[in-house]
C-alpha cells in the first residue's frame, strides 16, 4: 500500500517516487506537498482505494507523512 | 434608553493597558474554576456579555443592534441548514445557503463603493463572524459537523476574546475545547503561554507599534504628501513603516486574543509565525494572518481545485493552479473592501503565487543541482520581504490619498 501511495504522491506533485521514500518525513514541512497537489492526491486516493475523503476531514497534521496516510486509508477502508 | 446607551463609556478590545486589568480581574473566577476542573458557563457568558457590551455601546450603539440581528440571522440559517442536511443534500440549496450567509457582508462591502457611505448593517468584526458562519455551513455540507447546538454556536460566534478581529476559529475545533475542561497540567501550561503572549503583545502593541504608528508613520506620510501628487523616496519610507505598523499592531492584538482565549481554556489558533522570514510568497501566506489565509486555502482554493479536477474543467494542472491562486487572492482583495487598491493588492499577490510556482517548477527542471545555501536563502528572503512591503504600500491606500485626494491628509 505504501508503494501505491508513493506513486500517487509522485503523480500529484510531478516528482519522482523516490522523493517520498522516507515514509516518516513531514510532507508539508519539507515542501513536497502543497494545497494544489494535496487535492489531486486526495482525488486519486479516492479512486485507487475506493474511499471517501471530504476536504473538511482533511486535517494536515493527520495526513502529513506516507505512514500516516497509510493509516488513514486503512481506517477509512474499514468504515 | 438609546440616549442612555449612547452616553455610556466605550472600551474597545485590548485598547489600553488598563483594559487588561479589568479583563484579567474578571477572568480570575473562571481561571480558578478551570484549575479545579470546572467550567462556569453562566459566568463566562456573563463576563463575555459585559465586555462585548462595552465594545459596542457609546458612540458605537448602532453597531450593537446590527451585531445582535446578525448573530440571530446566522444562527437561524446555520441551524436550519444543519437540520435540512440531515435529511437531504441538494447542491443548489447549499449554494443558496452559503450565499445568504455571505449576503450581509456583500452588502456591507459594496455599499461604500455604490452609495458613498457605510452600510447600517455593518459592525466591527462582521468579516470575522462571516468566516465562522460560512465555514460551519460548508463543513455541515461535507457531513463533518455531526452535532450542532444553537447555544454553542452563538458562543462560538460571539466568543469575546476574538469577536472583533479574529483569529478565525472553526466550529468543530472550538466546540471540542468548549465541551471539555483541560487537565490541570494542560491548563497550567496554557496559562504559562498566555502570560508570555501577553508580555510579547504588550511590547509589540504598546511599545514598538507606538513608534511605528504614532511617530514614524505620520512623519513619513507628511513628508511624502509635501510632494503630492508626485512620488518621492518618502513613499518608500511609508511602505516600510506601514508594514512595521501593521505587523506589530495586528500581531500584538492577535497575541492578546490568543492569550485571553487560553485563560478561558480555549486554544484559539495562532495568527502569525515570523512572516518576514519567509523565503517565498507561498511560505509568507503560511505565516502571515494564518487563520485568514488557511480559511481561504481550505474553503476557496482547495474546494475550487477539487471541483475543477473532478469535473475536468482544465486539461493542464498548472493552468488550474494558476486560476485557483488568482481566484483565491482576488476574492481576498474584495473581502478587504471594494476599492482599487485592495483589489490590486489581491491581484498582485495572486500573480506572485503563480510566478513563484512557475519558478519552483522551472528550477526543479533546469537547475537540479542548484544548492540551497545561506546566500540563496538570503536572496529569496530579501525578494519576498520587499515584494510584501510593496504589496502593503498598495494595500494601505496611501497612494490613493497621494494621487487622488491629497486634501484628506490636511
Amino acid at each position: 500500500m505504501k508503494e501505491q501511495i508513493q506513486d500517487l504522491l509522485a503523480q500529484a506533485t510531478g516528482r519522482d517516487a523516490s522523493d517520498f521514500s522516507d515514509t516518516t518525513a513531514d510532507l508539508y514541512a519539507d515542501g513536497l506537498l502543497d494545497s494544489m497537489a494535496t487535492v489531486q492526491f486526495l482525488l486519486s486516493l479516492q479512486d485507487e482505494f475506493d474511499i471517501q475523503v471530504p476536504v473538511s476531514e482533511f486535517d494536515r497534521s493527520a495526513w502529513s507523512s506516507v505512514d500516516k496516510i497509510a493509516d488513514r486509508v486503512k481506517e477509512l477502508q474499514n468504515d | 434608553m438609546i440616549n442612555w446607551f449612547a452616553s455610556l463609556p466605550n472600551f474597545s478590545a485590548y485598547g489600553t493597558p488598563s483594559y487588561f486589568i479589568y479583563l484579567l480581574i474578571a477572568l480570575v473566577p473562571m481561571g480558578i474554576g478551570l484549575y479545579f476542573g470546572k467550567r462556569f458557563e453562566w459566568y463566562e457568558a456573563l463576563i463575555s456579555f459585559i465586555f462585548i457590551f462595552f465594545m459596542f455601546d457609546g458612540q458605537n450603539y448602532k453597531q450593537a443592534a446590527s451585531l445582535i440581528v446578525y448573530i440571530i440571522y446566522q444562527t437561524c440559517l446555520v441551524m436550519w441548514y444543519f437540520h435540512y442536511r440531515q435529511k437531504q443534500n441538494n447542491s443548489m440549496v447549499f449554494y443558496i445557503t452559503v450565499f445568504l450567509s455571505l449576503l450581509p457582508i456583500i452588502i456591507v462591502k459594496f455599499t461604500p463603493a455604490m452609495v458613498g457611505h457605510n452600510s447600517l448593517l455593518g459592525f466591527l468584526g462582521i468579516s470575522y463572524l462571516t468566516f465562522r458562519a460560512a465555514g460551519t455551513i460548508i463543513e455541515t455540507r461535507d457531513g463533518a459537523v455531526k452535532d450542532l447546538n444553537w447555544w454553542k454556536f452563538v458562543r462560538f460566534m460571539a466568543f469575546m476574546p476574538t469577536i472583533t478581529s479574529g483569529p478565525i476559529d472553526r466550529y468543530r475545533r472550538f466546540s471540542k475545547d468548549y465541551k471539555k475542561v483541560p487537565s490541570r497540567e494542560k491548563y497550567l501550561s496554557l496559562l504559562q503561554k498566555a502570560v508570555l503572549y501577553l508580555f510579547i503583545g504588550f511590547v509589540y502593541k504598546f511599545v514598538v507599534d507606538y513608534f511605528f504608528a504614532q511617530q514614524w508613520l505620520p512623519y513619513f506620510q507628511r513628508q511624502a504628501m509635501a510632494h503630492a501628487p508626485h512620488l518621492s523616496w518618502w513613499v518608500v519610507g511609508v511602505a516600510y513603516v506601514y508594514t512595521g505598523d501593521l505587523y506589530f499592531d495586528f500581531a500584538g492584538y492577535s497575541l492578546f486574543a490568543v492569550a485571553i482565549s487560553y485563560i478561558m481554556g480555549v486554544e484559539t489558533p495562532m495568527n502569525f509565525n515570523k512572516p518576514f522570514l519567509s523565503k517565498n510568497i507561498k511560505e509568507f501566506w503560511n505565516r502571515w494572518h494564518m487563520s485568514l489565509s488557511f480559511w481561504f486555502r481550505d474553503y476557496i482554493f482547495m474546494r475550487f481545485v477539487f471541483l475543477a479536477t473532478k469535473k475536468r474543467w482544465f486539461k493542464n494542472r498548472n493552468v488550474l493552479s494558476s486560476i485557483a491562486y488568482m481566484l483565491n487572492m482576488v476574492v481576498m482583495g474584495f473581502w478587504h473592501g471594494v476599492t482599487w487598491y485592495y483589489i490590486l493588492y489581491g491581484f498582485l499577490h495572486g500573480l506572485a503565487l503563480v510566478i513563484n510556482d512557475w519558478w519552483l517548477r522551472y528550477k526543479r527542471k533546469h537547475y537540479k543541482n542548484l544548492k540551497s545555501t545561506k546566500l540563496t536563502k538570503f536572496i529569496a528572503g530579501f525578494i519576498t520581504f520587499n515584494f510584501v512591503v510593496f504589496g502593503f504600500l498598495i494595500f494601505c491606500g496611501f497612494l490613493n490619498t497621494l494621487w487622488f485626494s491629497p486634501a484628506a491628509m490636511k
